[in-house]
């Protein structure tokens, strides 16, 4: 390629390669610039003070959050927002990230700004969370809690059957713990008056009669 | 005024300044709490305690008594929207997780009517059933269970 007869031509080339290289390196370092501040902002949206910016999450989820064993325990080992509700690894996160914008439009629209409108999107907002949770196989429990290191000797009578029975018939987590960490929408269990509220099948949608929530 | 008058008259003096001269005191020296601490003071609380883990049923000392929960009932609802106890103690669900049903006592609303499910008037179990600690009794007794449950 360079026994050239134009000695120019090869100083051109020599040129050429020392700026695309220049420039290949500073778009190199640009780009670890770029990344690293696209990653340092979408962490800034991934806890739980941005969740709780937003008054729909801060006085109805996070309220009853507070009342929660995640929130404060013995041992100070907690799980906020977005241990439970973001997935960790990233391209589920991403994905995560890009559903959060409905949550977006929803805060402008005003959809659950009271109360009132929360409470009754309430079971459609945790049946999506369940749904969520059932399909990933507790993806988010498991980031915290592995079911194969249960110190069954330590756990309480009603928890070690449950667990062993439930487990090795291919439950969930989510399957049992529906209202571990927000509370649950009314639910019917003819006592008293009648009112709008759904039937306990509704949080097993399998109908099976194996151990109960 | 005559002897039994006047005698009386002093032994009510007497009586009336020992209480008034003498300061609260005086009497409140001999009163004392069962836990000996002065009846003013802050109460002995009891050392740390802990509730006690899942067990069997725990025998009634009293035939009337509520039974006591033998297990944690930590961050269990029991609101308009939800009885978590309910949940393992129905009749309709008790037999699927041994547990105890609730008693038939119940079912019945204020009138005595019979109902079909728990009285309203009964919804709220931990107004009279109760989980038990490991703290220990405040003061040392002698007390036994009914004559009918020894």
């Amino acid at each position: 390629m360079t026994h050239d007869h134009n000695p120019d031509k090869g100083r051109l080339w020599q040129r050429l390669r020392r700026v695309a290289f220049g420039l290949g390196g500073i778009a190199f370092v640009a780009g670890i610039v770029f990344w690293g501040g696209f990653n340092t902002a979408m962490e800034m949206t991934n806890n739980e003070d941005f969740c709780i910016s937003c008054h729909e999450m801060q006085k109805n989820v996070y309220e009853e959050y507070r009342n929660t064993i995640h929130y404060q325990n013995r041992t100070g080992v907690r799980a906020t927002c977005p241990d439970c509700h973001v997935p960790k690894d990233w391209m589920h996160k991403i994905q995560r990230k890009i559903q959060a914008s409905g949550e977006l439009w929803h805060h402008l629209l005003g959809t659950v700004d009271t109360p009132e409108k929360f409470d009754a999107k309430r079971l459609k907002l945790a049946q999506s969370e369940w749904a969520r949770m059932k399909k990933t196989d507790s993806r988010e429990c498991r980031n915290c809690h592995n079911f194969e290191f249960f110190d069954y000797s330590v756990q309480g009578r009603r928890s070690n059957k449950a667990h062993q029975e439930g487990l090795s018939a291919g439950k969930t987590c989510i399957d049992c713990h529906k209202g571990i960490a927000h509370s649950l929408p009314p639910i019917e269990q003819d006592i008293g008056v009648a009112r709008d509220a759904v039937t306990p099948e509704v949080f097993h949608p399998t109908g099976a009669a194996g151990a109960g929530k | 005024m005559n002897k039994p008058t006047r005698n009386l008259a002093i032994a009510l003096v007497v009586a009336l300044s020992f209480g008034t001269l003498g300061g609260p005191s005086a009497y409140a020296q001999t009163v004392q709490s069962l836990r000996g601490a002065d009846v003013a003071a802050p109460e002995p609380s009891p050392e740390s305690y802990r509730v006690r883990p899942d067990g069997p049923p725990i025998q009634r000392d009293f035939v009337q008594q509520p039974p006591v929960i033998p297990h944690k009932v930590e961050g269990y609802e029991v609101s308009l929207n939800f009885n978590k106890c309910m949940d393992c103690h129905a009749w309709s669900r008790y037999q699927e997780f041994k547990a105890t049903k609730v008693s038939l006592t119940h079912f019945k609303d204020r009138d005595g009517g019979e109902l079909s499910n728990i009285s309203p008037r009964r919804y709220f179990c931990l107004q009279c059933h109760v989980p038990q600690t490991d703290a220990k009794p405040l003061v040392d007794n002698t007390f036994k269970r009914a004559d009918g449950l020894r």
